[in-house]
């Protein structure tokens, strides 16, 4: 028995589908820690297994053949609110998100290929938000119960009590919808104010075109404003985060192909979001396409040329606006927009350039509130506790807390309603919508 | 599966304080040293001392062996399972019990993060002064354990001058006081060896601290060396001027690289040898004056360039680039093991030269990064795991770099503790008898031998029986490898210069 094979050798990795981990990453980890502090689900439970070290480690011992594809794996790389934390103090550079989402992708073809698939979630991912007739069909739905009364009579009558607690509060927070999406609403290309200084192809998003499509108009009127000629390419799909998220890499690849092809026909010099979990999304296509040489060159492509908003309006030069728009704000970074995209400081510099706006910072503004996509659903308790956290840290005196993301919209705006505080909760673009608009009221 | 004693520990902690299948326990494998793991029985996370006394007494009782735990950011293995212990997990009991202001004492939970105290005593302008490397995320608990040093510990001493008292849960649950928060405790200094014992002899469940009010003012300056010995000159001059400075920390060119390619880039020049980073503080009136001579000194040292920093933003952009050097290594190398040998500074030249020479004997490359005030080197050996044989040669390649900081006159280990890694190295550096004493000092506290064993202090210590069951590892350890169960070791073929750890492992075995 000595001089057999070991063992070792005869360990085959539990990651058996396409687009599993890659060694480069996970090999990367040198196991310092530092990560473990900034981890909010860490921070939470002091459970290396839910910390971005051991969640890498976990993933590395899988692909290594030391540990089988099991609850061992499946809790903790689904219990990560995919907030890149981590990867903003990581010396050693590590993608945790990446690696994440890989592993994600693994469980989800796994369970796949033995039949265990959870019909609802296929239902949204597959059924739902690639398809834009049915999101339309939703989206009136939704605006139906929200202005016929029958939103009224289904609180009056309890029958919301069927749904789970969380939806159910959800539901009290969604904004009240506007009359159409913006990507029906808007025209297919906006002539810009003053001297052309650039064009942005527009990408409205799925749950931001439902619920927010107000912040849609906005992002465009702003953009017009600032000399920037707006398309709106109306073959575009959703994003495919959360495809991602869920680990369905095969369809995030089908709505991506798609969208690349749509915004290269566009023909605009930048691709303008206003949502920072999309964003980041768009900006990582290119991982979606690592084995396959063709559409990653043009994912690379289509990549360079999205910008955040607010990015997008520091890069082309913004006016600030001229009329004073007296209101103390404080300032939340949506994970995605300052781990995931790095971006800071654009945001800060549009709303300080508001004559009259006071920005009072909070405590770890850059802390997850617990939104994370469809987090605060499959996750209550730990969505619960981050919310309550956010919301202790809002500055007293403040108006609205502002921030580049529709899902940290919604989550906050449940904060907000469950402690009753006089607070708006709005989009970046929008405080500087209002600033121009008053200017136009002088 | 679930025996009785685990449900025994559940009792104590409740379901969801406690992991214990197989699986789940994974995680906690190993701490900052990789280069060995282990797989823990099971892992607890108790919330006060009364249960950490309870969990202590059970497993005491019924000779399990068990192990303390904080952030597992030590980086000699000191936190690393050698096979079926369980490990008291303490990152949960992270309060900060009690500040008083007035006499400068901070009353905290084992599991406090280092830099978390001094943030939640900021507001008071006050501080807590040691602070390792590792302090964003490195427990208080850990820290005493370790005796932990940091860059500011040439001025301010390690953790030892800092902490006043703590509440100890022996081996056997019994709970205890030592030391006193305000003047000497009589008797034997208990305390003393408490800390830097490496959670051999108890587990701390509140310890005292004093906290330091900050300086009135600070100033920072990075030099840039073409030579490794004229900041190395530059180092002892500045001491020597009878400038204690708060910190002085020297990296060479390959850190700098791997820092320079992560988030905390400062852009070094890529063809000087050494940049310093040094830091003087104290009353504003005096500072400026303090740091003109620093520059001074540096100046007549052939320094490249030297700069004060000018903003805090800076500042903390210097430090953050010295401070995540371990961690960057994974720009430039898959694994690592840092090495913690201490010097007399004024042989930092020839070792230096001396740890060159190993590195090119063994084909592995070398980082240095230390606090070259305190000549307490680390030098960073870089390998790949993957690589068949690399691991081994890094193990014994470290060795040789200790053996050499030995026999410079200085010692194994600065502040990152003894461990696993370097408990071979304790009978190159200490005497039989002494370290039958140490070992007399061990039984007191630990008749059974079962906590945290195989740690800091080698057993049984008779050379001819080590090097025999070295050899009968050495043969075995894929055997022991392919067990499927918890109690397996896992090794990564690191058993090698190791004498010592064979005895946790039989005894467990
Ligand atoms: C990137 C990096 C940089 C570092 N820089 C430094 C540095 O500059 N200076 C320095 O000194 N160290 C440094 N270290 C080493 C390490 O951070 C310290 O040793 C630290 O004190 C360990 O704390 P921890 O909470 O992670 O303890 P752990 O690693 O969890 O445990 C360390 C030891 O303490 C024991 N222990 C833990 N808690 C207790 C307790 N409450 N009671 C009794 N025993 C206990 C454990 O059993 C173990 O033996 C660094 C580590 C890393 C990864
Ligand atoms: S992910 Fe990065 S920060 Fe965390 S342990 Fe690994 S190398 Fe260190
Ligand atoms: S992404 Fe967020 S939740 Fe996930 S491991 Fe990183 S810090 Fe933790």
């Amino acid at each position: 028995m000595v001089n057999e094979p070991t063992a070792v050798a005869e360990k085959r990795s539990d990651f058996r589908f396409p687009d599993a981990p890659e060694e480069e990453k996970y090999s990367v980890c040198v196991h310092c820690g530092f990560c473990l502090e900034v981890c909010p689900t860490y921070q939470a439970w002091g459970d290396e297994n839910h910390s971005p070290r051991g969640r890498v480690y976990l993933i590395k011992a899988c692909a290594e053949g030391e540990l089988p594809l099991d609850d061992s794996v499946i809790d903790p790389v689904f219990t990560c609110l995919d907030c890149r934390a981590c990867e903003t103090v990581c010396p050693s550079g590590v993608q945790v998100g990446a690696l994440v989402e890989e592993a994600r992708g693994q469980v989800f073809y796994a369970r796949d290929a033995e039949g265990k698939r959870d019909p609802i979630m296929r239902f949204f991912l597959r059924g739902v938000f690639p398809r834009p007739a049915r999101l339309r069909a939703i989206r009136r739905l939704m605006r139906f119960y929200q202005r016929s009364g029958l939103r009224r009579l289904a609180r009056a009558t309890g029958m919301l009590n069927v749904l789970p607690a969380q939806m159910r509060e959800m539901e009290d927070v969604i904004p009240d919808i506007g009359r159409g999406p913006a990507i029906d609403v808007l025209p297919e290309t906006m002539a810009p104010k003053g001297e052309k200084k650039a064009t942005a192809a527009l990408f409205t998003g799925c749950v931001m075109d439902v619920f927010f499509s107000d912040v849609n108009e906005a992002t465009a009127r702003v953009l017009v404003r600032n000399g920037v000629e707006v398309r709106v390419p109306k073959g575009q799909l959703c994003c495919g985060a959360l495809q991602v998220h869920a680990g369905d890499r095969d369809m995030a690849r089908v709505m991506a192909k798609r969208n690349i092809e749509v915004f290269e026909q566009s023909g605009a010099d930048y691709i303008a979001i206003n949502a920072a979990g999309c964003g980041a999304a768009l900006k990582e296509y290119p991982e979606l396409f690592r084995d396959d040489p063709a559409w990653r060159d043009r994912a690379v492509q289509f990549s360079s040329r999205v910008r955040d908003i607010s990015q997008l309006l520091v890069e082309v030069g913004f006016d600030p606006p001229k009329a004073e728009l007296p209101m103390t704000v404080t300032y939340h970074d949506a994970c995605h927009l300052c781990h995931a995209q790095k971006i800071r400081y654009e945001p800060r510099s549009l709303l300080k350039s508001v004559p009259g706006l006071t920005l009072r910072e909070m405590p770890d503004s850059d802390r997850c509130c617990g939104s994370a996509g469809i987090y605060n659903l499959t996750h209550p308790a730990m969505a619960n506790e981050l919310l309550e956290r956010k919301m202790d840290d809002v500055p007293a005196g403040v108006e609205a807390i502002v921030m580049g993301n529709p899902g940290c919209m919604m989550q906050i705006r449940l904060g907000v309603k469950r402690r009753n505080q006089p607070l708006r909760v709005m989009h970046t673009v929008e405080v500087l919508d209002l600033a121009y608009q008053r200017e136009g009221s002088r | 599966m679930r025996d009785v004693h685990i449900d025994r520990l559940v009792d104590i902690v409740g379901e969801r304080r406690c992991l214990w299948r197989p699986h789940q326990v994974k995680a906690y494998a190993c701490d900052g040293y990789t280069a060995e793991e282990g797989l823990p029985r099971a892992v607890v996370f108790p919330e006060t001392t009364d249960e950490v006394s309870r969990i202590c007494r059970y497993l005491y009782e019924n000779d399990i062996p068990y192990l303390p735990r904080g952030a597992g950011t030590g980086l000699s293995g000191g936190a690393t399972p050698t096979g079926g212990e369980v490990v008291i997990s303490l990152a949960r009991m992270n309060k900060l019990l009690a500040v008083d202001f007035d006499n400068l004492r901070a009353v905290v939970q084992p599991g406090l993060v280092n830099l978390t105290l001094t943030r939640r005593v900021a507001h008071a302008d006050c501080y807590y002064a040691p602070d390792p490397s590792s302090q964003s995320v490195c427990t208080i608990g850990g820290n005493f354990a370790e005796n932990a040093g940091g860059s500011h510990c040439l001025k301010y001493g390690v953790t030892t001058n800092h902490v006043v008292a703590a509440k100890v849960v022996l081996p056997d649950g019994d709970v205890i006081d030592v030391g006193a928060p305000f003047g000497d405790a009589p008797g034997y200094d208990l305390l003393g060896l408490l800390v830097g014992s490496e959670g051999t002899l108890g587990i701390a469940t509140e310890i005292t601290v004093r906290i330091l009010k900050k300086p009135q003012a600070l100033r920072t300056a990075l030099a840039y060396f073409d030579r490794v010995a004229d900041a190395s000159d530059t180092v002892t001059d500045i001491i020597g001027a009878g400038i204690i400075p708060a910190a002085i920390e020297m990296m060479d060119q390959l850190a700098m690289q791997a820092v320079d390619k992560s988030n905390y880039h400062v852009g070094y020049p890529t063809d000087i040898e050494a940049v310093l980073l040094i830091e003087v503080d104290g009353l504003a009136a005096g500072v400026d004056e303090v740091m003109a001579r620093v520059v001074d000194i540096c100046r007549r040292h052939r320094v490249r360039e030297v700069r004060v920093a000018q903003s805090d933003a800076e500042r903390a952009l210097w430090w953050s680039s010295r401070k995540m050097a371990f961690g960057a290594m994974g720009r430039i190398s898959p694994d690592y093991i840092v090495q913690d040998g201490v010097i007399p500074r004024t042989r930092l030249t020839e070792v230096l030269q001396k740890i060159d020479e190993v590195s090119r004997r063994y084909g592995l490359r070398i980082a240095n990064v230390f606090h070259a005030g305190d000549g307490n080197l680390h030098p960073l050996i870089l390998y790949d795991s993957r690589v068949p044989g690399e691991a081994e040669r890094a193990v014994r390649a470290g060795s040789e770099v200790l053996r050499a900081c030995v026999d410079a006159g200085g010692s194994i280990t600065g502040e990152h503790g003894v461990g696993i890694e370097k408990i071979g190295e304790m009978t190159y550096m200490f005497s039989e008898d002494e370290i039958d004493a140490q070992r007399a000092v061990k039984s007191c506290f630990d008749p059974k031998g079962i906590v945290n064993a195989g740690k800091l202090i080698p057993l049984p210590g008779r050379c001819v029986e080590v090097k025999r069951a070295r050899e009968i590892i050495e043969e075995n350890w894929q055997i022991l490898n392919s067990f499927p169960d918890q109690a397996s070791v896992q090794v990564r073929g690191a058993f090698a210069q190791e004498p010592g750890r064979e005895a946790s492992t039989s005894a467990q075995g």
